[in-house]
């Protein structure tokens, strides 16, 4: 037993150790992207206990009325280091805070913004609400001690499609959808930054779980022609728009008619799991990961419309 | 202490001498072999291959497919899901159809699932994969509790047979049930029990039988051998509360 007897001291230097190491602190990657416009730019990784979830964009513009904030991240945690991260920048206040869209990485952070009053989709709020709980769980499952603290904010205020001016910048908030049932993407038309979230994913395969090939594509054919200079995707490098926007709509539109056509040729969703995308979209991050989940959150509902009723 | 440690641990490797260690390295094998298998013959064999994703997000609807090599013939195969409270998923006779099987699961917790294949000489020949998942797949109600139209439509059959292109004499058939466990609160075991795909000549192709951890409205993809094109095939079988199931499938 005298063994036994140490072990309850290994584990209380441990428990002592970990506060003192600070391991679990964001460090935000901000950078300058235009006059006045920032973006902090995540990893292109699943989320996880090492990243914190630090795998989305947010963004803000500081016009002269105050701070619009795109998206506020993934925990309470990253929230706060956000709103830190905009007060070493500007001592003007946050005026404006809009979710993109209701998945968690861009709602989680709301916490720290709850006194600004955040806008989102009429559909999104929605979503928040009817979905946010289990997202909460999920967070806390995959980033363990960085998701401490956070509770669900849902946005509460409907965003308005149209143009609207903050400060000196004139702004169109363009109401779509196909990645989820409800995209915010807003344009700075002085400044020629396109705002996309999660309709535009740069360098990573996008994720699926809510999306709609039909209207996704869409949404993407309206992006395309807006006139944008810059693009901050909702994950991966900022970058100039034409390119990025056709590359989500290239994997996007792949994705459907590949999933068509092996439900019309008679193919298992187990046999359409072992596929993998084509040579093109390897070098986007965690696409077979992200191939799979796709497949299935997608296929089932596919392959029914393949099936017939026979007569009984 | 470390005296009663040494004992157990050379009581532990006589026991696990006694069968053959488990590829997956679960503490529960030796129990798992006799419940299913008793005192019958088990060796695990690379020819029985079990298909799943790596990670199921979905513990509700995993999929899974056994695929056996032609040349054990196999008389009857038994999937199994080690760690689930029920732990049998169903067995089937490919009498008359390729060895293989492709079907959806529920799966409680991350584990492996088996298929074991009765041989002709009377061994059971074991595959297996492991599959992670986030869990809870047993104990919740069919989705279908939600939605007042099951009843209406319990065990209509959806099917469709591709008779020509690289999957020729595939059959896939999806049947309408909520396959409850009886494992989530106040809702009885209420599942598809049996079925059977056979030919004109009432010969049977595949016979199924099927337990509570086939997910709620499954899915089965059939193979028929190369060549072979019955006319049309009829597909029956029953619940464990006496409803029937039947279709042609031309």
């Amino acid at each position: 037993m005298k063994g036994m007897a140490a072990l309850p001291v290994v584990l209380a230097g441990l428990i002592w150790a970990t506060p003192a190491a600070r391991a679990d602190e964001y460090r935000l990657d901000v950078r300058s992207v235009a006059p006045d416009t920032y973006a902090v730019i995540g990893a292109t990784e699943d989320f996880d206990s090492t990243n914190g979830g630090n795998v989305v964009n947010c963004a803000f513009v500081v016009t002269a009325a105050g701070v619009l904030v795109v998206d506020t991240g993934p925990t309470a945690r990253y929230g706060a280091a956000l709103r830190r991260a905009i007060r070493s920048i500007t001592p003007l206040p946050v005026v404006r805070v809009l979710n993109t869209h209701h998945h968690p990485d861009h709602i989680l952070g709301n916490q720290a913004f709850a006194d600004v009053g955040i806008e989102s989709a009429e559909a999104s709020i929605a979503a928040q609400v009817r979905e946010g709980p289990a997202f909460l769980d999920n967070m806390y499952r995959l980033v363990l001690q960085w998701a401490a603290g956070t509770e669900l904010h849902p946005a509460t205020r409907a965003a308005v499609a149209g143009p609207f001016e903050l400060g000196g910048h004139r702004f169109e908030l363009h109401l779509l959808s196909g990645h989820t049932g409800a995209d915010l993407a807003l344009l700075d038309v002085t400044t020629g930054v396109l705002f996309a979230g999660d309709l535009v994913f740069h360098g990573r395969a996008p994720t699926m779980p809510h999306a709609d090939a039909d209207a996704w594509l869409a949404s993407l054919d309206r992006l395309a022609n807006l006139p944008a200079t810059t693009l901050v995707p909702g994950h991966g490098d900022v970058t100039r728009p034409a390119s990025v926007i056709a590359a989500t709509s290239d994997y996007v539109r792949w994705l459907r008619d590949h999933l068509e056509a092996a439900a019309a040729a008679g193919l298992d969703l187990t046999d359409v799991l072992a596929q993998t995308p084509p040579d093109r979209f390897r070098p986007l991050a965690v696409i077979d990961a992200e191939y799979r989940r796709a497949v299935l959150q997608w296929y089932p509902a596919i392959e029914r419309r393949h099936l017939y009723r026979p007569r009984p | 202490m470390i005296r009663l440690l040494l004992f157990l641990l050379a009581l532990l490797s006589v026991r696990a001498a006694a069968s053959q260690d488990d590829p997956m390295g679960t503490a529960t094998w030796p129990a798992r072999q006799a419940e299913l298998f008793g005192d019958a013959p088990v060796v695990f064999d690379p020819r029985v291959r079990v298909m799943a994703p790596p990670v199921a997000e979905d513990p509700l609807q995993v999929p899974a497919a056994v695929d056996i090599d032609a040349s054990l013939a196999p008389r009857r195969v038994v999937v199994f899901a080690d760690y689930n409270p029920i732990v049998k998923v169903l067995a089937f006779e490919p009498h008359g159809t390729r060895p293989y099987l492709a079907f959806r699961l529920k799966m409680q917790q991350s584990g492996p699932l088996r298929a074991a294949v009765l041989d002709a000489t009377g061994v059971w020949r074991v595959g297996h994969t492991w599959i992670s998942t986030t869990g809870g797949g047993c104990t919740l109600p069919a989705l279908a509790r939600g939605d007042a139209e099951w009843e209406r439509r319990l065990n209509e059959v959806w099917a469709r047979r591709w008779r020509d292109g690289p999957h020729a004499g595939r059959v896939r058939f999806r049947i309408l049930h909520p396959m409850d466990t009886g494992l989530a609160p106040g809702i009885p075991a209420f599942f598809l029990q049996s079925l059977t795909l056979t030919a004109p000549s009432n010969r049977p192709l595949m016979r199924l039988d099927v337990y509570e951890p086939v997910s709620e409205n499954p899915v089965f993809t059939v193979d028929l051998p190369p060549g072979t094109s019955p006319a049309s095939l009829r597909l029956t079988g029953r619940d464990n509360n006496g409803n029937l199931v039947e279709a042609d499938i031309p």
